[in-house]
This record gives structure tokens, sequence and C-alpha cells, in this order.
């Protein structure tokens, strides 16, 4: 694998032996050394455009347990207006040796548009990129699911027929784009929830149901409840009144959870906005994955920086050319 | 007394062929030419098209030469077949006054590849709060009728109700660059089921045509004429089509690249692709087509937007709106409508001489190539087929969508007043062309 820069682009074949790299790296993180030697002598760059430090210290974990050496680059509010260029960033992370650059970017596009530069040939992870994709979340999203349905044999196994219902922000979220492609790629059915004006134009042609009640959603009781971070931004751009109205019709609280029932898992990417998009009681409840999410975040980040750094090729893999649409 | 220049056996866009002899800046001779000239050019199999007239041009100068001056756009332009343009006003200074258009003009003069005709601006630093010095501007020696704050929409309606009265005042007409900025804030992109996909915020075809309605519909109310500037909906060439069935006074144009190109480029994220407004869907294609070919859109206008290459080398959302467009025009009509079975020959003189240089109210296009017209057209190879790269391009900017692509037709020779300005495909030296345009302005002022 050169590259990670999108689910959309991933093949089941493809998505499931990454999952299955990720189980086989999950059992390091229960050895006593918690470190393999897998990549001694690689470079990882950290290039963050945005702030994130969830996403930053889950690949700087996931880079070190490979004994990898790790560079963490902060350029925040770069661009051709403010300061360095990606260009000029990307010119000196080659001049300085990265083998593989980890970016997050507030602009949609920019992994595809450093991976096809020429300005470093490094290997390229998308760690989110405007509201385009986060295809890391969604494979250890992915891989969550599979866990809790499977336990250890989770392994060369797809998600066919499992429901998932993933509620909130879709417009905005890269986190809700990389999931539909990948969760649908492995055989999931995906329904999303939000008011309208929180779905994209032209979401109909998507593989997925839309609805807008989350209440007859919950009813349908699906395997998996998949909450989004709301932005607080968003409440002054008309995109619902107020976050009391949010909550009340598309939060996930306690009489929803009730209803919902033990058998489904509720999930969030973080970092929660408790009592807005989710309730403490859901957020703590059993069901509840989102520090599993976490933990297996670095083992899904393992086996991608693994993958990209060693080249190796997976089945069913499509070089990046092939991935363009160009008419 | 000015060098005479005979062109052989051309092909007149009405399928006639030609011979045509040019003396002092006007055809003198047309048909079978047995005169002799200081020049001959063969132009056995050569298509003779009337000086193409662009409407929309960004010279970029005063303030932004960086990206282009008058000089380069003007080589640009002619090497395209142009033989005359209109440079909008978004320059710094803003063209809002009668100084920043006479000294565009002169500029042009100087350079004296193709007319420069400066664009006005309808508000004082196109901030649309405040008319800008439209009668100054009108009355100055660059005679300005073209009034625009292209690059931003005069959104306020009453301000445009206001622009559409005033400028009728000094027969002028307003060309309105349409875009509802509050639908289109932050907007990268056409919305539509791509800019979901793709993650880049949507330009909805709505925040056009909304605009074009009221406008068209003021218009009316106050008895004006309108403009309106590279449409690139199906839903807009209905509004214009409405329009012009209950008699309102409105002329339309769209770019080459609307008529070719389609979002589906977007997808890879080349900032090459991204302008304004948005490359939109195929059913926008084939409908502006339709819309040109019934003439619901009069005139076909490049919207040349040249940029430094560091405006585009970066991420999508960084980048500068806009391409380049005069040297590849032709070209990409020719891909578009002609040989699609569009518009014929005939019809591409018309939209993109004659009635452009009405609506800019230019003299001298009115008949085409005609005995006693000014001597101003191009010499076009349309069976010439070439990989479109940089070496093509005279301007300084090389945001051209179509470089590595292969475009059909090629500019042989332009002639403005009278004089080559490119030759055998190649430009003529500035120098050249600088003496040429002196001895022209010479004889003007004896003759």
């Amino acid at each position: 694998m050169k590259h990670l820069l999108s689910t959309r682009d991933l093949g089941r074949d493809e998505a499931i032996a990454i999952l299955d790299v990720a189980e086989d790296m999950a059992d390091v993180a229960n050895r006593e050394v918690k470190k393999l030697p897998a990549l001694r002598g690689k470079t990882v760059v950290n290039l963050f455009f945005e702030d994130s430090t969830r996403t930053r210290i889950s690949f700087e974990a996931a880079a070190k347990r490979l004994s990898a050496d790790v560079i963490n680059f902060s350029a925040k509010g770069s661009s051709v207006s403010k300061g360095e260029s990606l260009k000029d960033t990307a010119q000196t992370l080659a001049a300085i040796g990265a083998d593989a650059v980890v970016i997050r970017h507030q602009s949609s596009g920019a992994p595809l548009v450093l991976a096809e530069s020429g300005w470093i040939d490094a290997g390229v992870v998308n760690a989110g990129d405007g509201t385009h994709e986060h295809p890391t979340q969604a494979l250890l999203d992915a891989f969550t699911i599979r866990r809790r349905l499977h336990g250890r044999a989770a392994r060369g196994k797809a998600l066919d027929g499992v429901t998932v219902t993933i509620v909130g922000d879709i417009l905005h979220s890269r986190v809700a784009r990389s999931n539909v492609w990948l969760l649908t790629t492995l055989g999931a059915s995906v329904t999303l929830v939000a008011p309208a004006t929180l779905l994209p134009i032209g979401v109909a042609e998507w593989p997925v149901t839309v609805a807008y009640d989350l209440d007859d959603a919950i009813a349908a009781r699906p395997d998996v409840v998949m909450m989004l971070r709301i932005q607080s931004e968003r409440m002054h751009a008309a995109f619902f009144p107020n976050a009391r109205e949010y909550s009340r019709q598309w939060g996930l609280d306690d009489e929803r959870l009730t209803a919902l029932g033990p058998d489904s898992m509720v999930m969030h990417p973080g970092p929660m906005n408790r009592g807005l998009e989710i309730s403490s009681g859901a957020a703590d409840s059993a069901q509840s994955t989102v520090l599993e999410q976490v933990a297996n975040g670095v083992s899904v980040r393992m086996a991608v920086l693994y993958l990209v750094l060693s080249g190796t090729h997976l089945a069913g893999e499509k070089s990046v050319s092939d991935e363009r649409t160009v008419s | 007394m000015t060098e005479t220049i005979l062109v052989r056996s051309a092909r007149l866009s009405d399928g006639r062929s030609a011979d045509i002899l040019m003396r002092d800046g006007l055809v003198a001779e047309l048909g079978t030419v047995t005169s002799r000239a200081d020049r001959v050019i063969d132009a056995d199999g050569l298509l003779a098209l009337p000086g193409l007239v662009d409407l929309h041009t960004h010279l970029r100068e005063p303030g932004f030469e960086q990206s282009e001056t008058v000089l380069t756009g003007s080589r640009a332009a002619a090497i395209g077949g142009f033989t005359a343009v209109h440079a909008m006003a978004n320059t710094s200074p803003v063209a809002d006054t009668a100084g920043v258009v006479e000294q565009v003009q002169s500029l042009g003069d100087a350079a004296g590849y193709v007319t420069v005709r400066p664009i006005g601006a309808v508000t004082v630093g196109l901030d649309g709060t405040q008319l800008s010095e439209i009668a100054a501007m009108a009355t100055s020696r660059a005679r300005v009728r073209v009034f625009s704050d292209d690059g931003k929409c005069v959104s306020d309606a009453l301000l445009m109700r206001r622009a559409l009265e005033y400028v009728a005042t000094f027969g002028g007409v307003i060309a309105q660059h349409s875009q509802e900025p509050r639908l289109t804030e932050g907007a990268q992109m056409n919305e539509g089921t791509l800019s979901g996909q793709l993650g880049l915020a949507g330009w909805p075809a709505v925040a056009e045509e909304a605009i074009i309605a009221r406008d068209v519909l003021l218009a009316q109310h106050v008895g004006a004429r309108l403009h309106v500037c590279h449409l690139s909906t199906a839903g807009s060439v209905e509004v214009v089509r409405w329009a012009k069935a209950r008699g309102i006074d409105v002329t339309a144009e769209v770019t080459p690249h609307h008529l070719l190109l389609t979002e589906q480029l977007v997808g890879g994220y080349d900032s090459r692709y991204k302008v304004n407004p948005p490359l939109r869907r195929d059913e926008d294609v084939q409908a502006v087509r339709a819309g040109l070919a019934d003439g619901t859109i009069d005139i076909i206008a490049t919207d040349h937007a040249p940029h430094p290459l560091e405006s585009k080398e970066c991420e999508w959302e960084a980048a500068a709106f806009g391409m380049v467009g005069l040297e590849s025009a032709l070209s990409v009509v020719q891909a578009s409508v002609v040989d699609t079975g569009v518009l014929d020959w005939t019809d591409v003189a018309r939209v993109f001489s004659r009635i452009p240089a009405r609506i800019g109210q230019l003299a001298g296009y009115d008949r085409g190539i005609d005995i006693g017209a000014p001597a101003e057209f191009t010499l076009y190879d349309p069976k010439a087929s070439r990989v479109f790269d940089t070496s093509r391009l005279r301007g300084k900017g090389v945001n051209s969508p179509y470089l590595s692509t292969t475009l059909p037709g090629q500019v042989i020779a332009t002639v403005h007043r009278g004089y080559a300005t490119v030759l055998d495909g190649e430009l003529v030296d500035a120098e050249t062309i600088s003496r040429h345009s002196s001895a022209q302005d010479a004889g003007v002022r004896h003759g």
C-alpha cells in the first residue's frame, strides 16, 4: 500500500486485510513490552495543519510501538496567504528524509494533492482532510464493530448484514463519509439520520438509507448507533435553531438509550459533547465502545503505517492513478 | 503609407473562397485580386474569420502585473485570433475612475496587438455600496460603455436597479457577475452529488439563477439593458430564454470552458479546474450549447483569468479561481460546438465577433470581412490537431485546464488594423507591432 487517502478507494479484500493486520498489532498491546522493531530507522512525520491532539497522539503511539522515529510538525494556519505553503512544507519534509507523512488538513483533498504532487516521495496517510475523509477513523470503527461481534474469531470476517445508523452532522463530517464507503464495502447497511440542513445535496445517490427521525431509527434496533460531534459554530449558521432543540430531536439521551436496548453498540469518534449529541448515561453505558475505539485506533494506525512503510501489496489493491476520476 | 497585405485563397465563414487585399487598415479588395501587395499570405485551406472580440478579459494591469500585463494579455489575445478585448475592472486600483480606464486604454494602444476597451466598475472599489463615477468614465477618452463589478456580484437589489438606470443614461450596459453571495459563502465547486462526496462546499445553481431572474425583472421594470456574464447552468438558460420571450433587453455570454468541461474534472482536486462560476454537470454543458444554438445565449467570452503559479500550486481551497483562455478559446469552441454540429463558422463569427462588438459598442465589426470594413480578422486552420501545452501560451499565466490534452485547430495569422500581429502561427515581435501601430495612428490623423 503506497498511500492511504480514502476508504472510497479500498476494495473489500483490501479492507479486510488491513483489519486483520490490525488484529496482529492489537496482540502487541497485550505483551509486556508493547513494541515491535518493524519500522526501526523509518521516519514518520505527523503533519498537522489543524489541531487534533487525539488523532496525533494515536498516530504517534502507533509509530512508536513499531519503533519508527516520529516528528510532529504543527503547521496550523499555513496556506498561501498565511505563511508557508503545502508545497514548501512538503519539500522541507522530503529534505529532512520523511518516509511517511501523516497529514491532517482543513482543506478537502490536500492529502491527494500531496501524494500526487511530486514534491515528496513519502507514503501519505490521510488523518482527516476538511469535510472529505478520515479513513483511519472508519477503519478503527469497523475494527471495533467486528471485534464486538466476533471477539477473537474476527479475522477474515466482513460486516455483512450489520446495520449501522450514523446520526448528526453528515454534511460536514469526514468521519461519516469514510464510514459510509467502508462499512458498505464491507457489507453493512448504513442509515443516516439528521435534519435536512445537515445532509449533503445528492445524498440520495449514496449507498445508504436516509431518515430524519431518530426515534424511528432507534425503534429499528440497529446493531450500531454512531453519534457524530456537533460543532458549536453550526448553530450560528442556521443549520438548526439551538442546542436544546438539536438535542431533543437528534441527541442520544437516556430514554433513547433504553429504547435502543442492550444489544446495540453506541459509538462516538470523540471528542464528545456530553449532554448535546450524547448523554453521559449513553456515553458511559455498557453498550458504549468509546474507549475501545481509542484503543483500537492505535492498532489500526499501526497496521496502516506498517503497510504503507513496508510497501506490502494487499489483495485487491488498486493503484492511485486508477482511482482518480478524470473524464 | 502602410504595408499592403494580400491573403490568397482563404475560405470565408460562409464557405466562399476569396483573396483579401488590405490597404491603409481597411479591406480594399475582396474576391479575385490581381493587385500587387507588399506581403502575400498563402491561405489555401485556411478559414478567414472576422477578428474575435472578447467581452470578458482580465488583463490584471494596473496592480497585478505578476499575473498579466496589458501587453502580455494582448499577445495572448492575438495568438488566439482576437483583435479586440474588453479589460475587466478588478485591477488595483480598481477601474472606477476616468484616470484608470484611460491608463488601461493607452497601455493597450501602446502595445498595439489588439484593441483594448476598458470596462468600468459599477461600484467604487467593487464594494457594492456606492456607484462609481460612471459618467466620467463614459465621457473620458476611453469612452467606456460596459460596466461590471465582475468577480463580485452587484447583489444589493436597489443598487442594481439604480446602476441599470444610471448606466442607461449614457447608453451603456451593466455586465453582471450573477452570484448570490450568501448562497455561495466558502463555495468551492458546483453543488451536487460530487461536491457532497468530495467534501467541497457547494456552489448551488440557484445562486446564479436567482440573481439572473431578479436582474431581468429589474431591467424590464426600468427599461434598461442587461448583460449576463458567464452563464453556466441549465436553469440560467431557461431564465434568459423566458426573459427574451417577454421582450426584456438582455444579452448573455458563455465561456469556452463551460461549453466543454464538466465538474467531473474536480475529482482529483486539481486546482486548474477551479473557476468562478464553477464547472457544472454534463446536463448544464448540453443546455448552454443548446442556448447558444437557439440564440438564448448571444456570445462566447473567455473570462481569461491568469494567476501566478503559486496561486494554483496548492491545495484546492487555497487556490485562486480562474483559468487562462485567450490562447485556447477558438480551439475549444471548435471542439465543443463546431465539431459537434451545434454551430457553423458563420455562427462563430456572429457569437465571437459581431455581437460581442455590438454589445461593447465597438465600431467596425458589423459587416465582418467586407470591402471598406476595417481589416480585423484571423486565419485559422481547423484541420490542425495539437497537444495543447505551455508552449502555446503567450500570456504570463499557465493555469490552463487544457494542458496535455489534444485540441483541434490553430490560429495561423491575425491581422489587426491592417497589419499582421500573428504570422505563420507565431506572434510578430513587439517592435514591429509598435511601428505599424504608430504608422496607422499617423495615417488616421492625416487621413
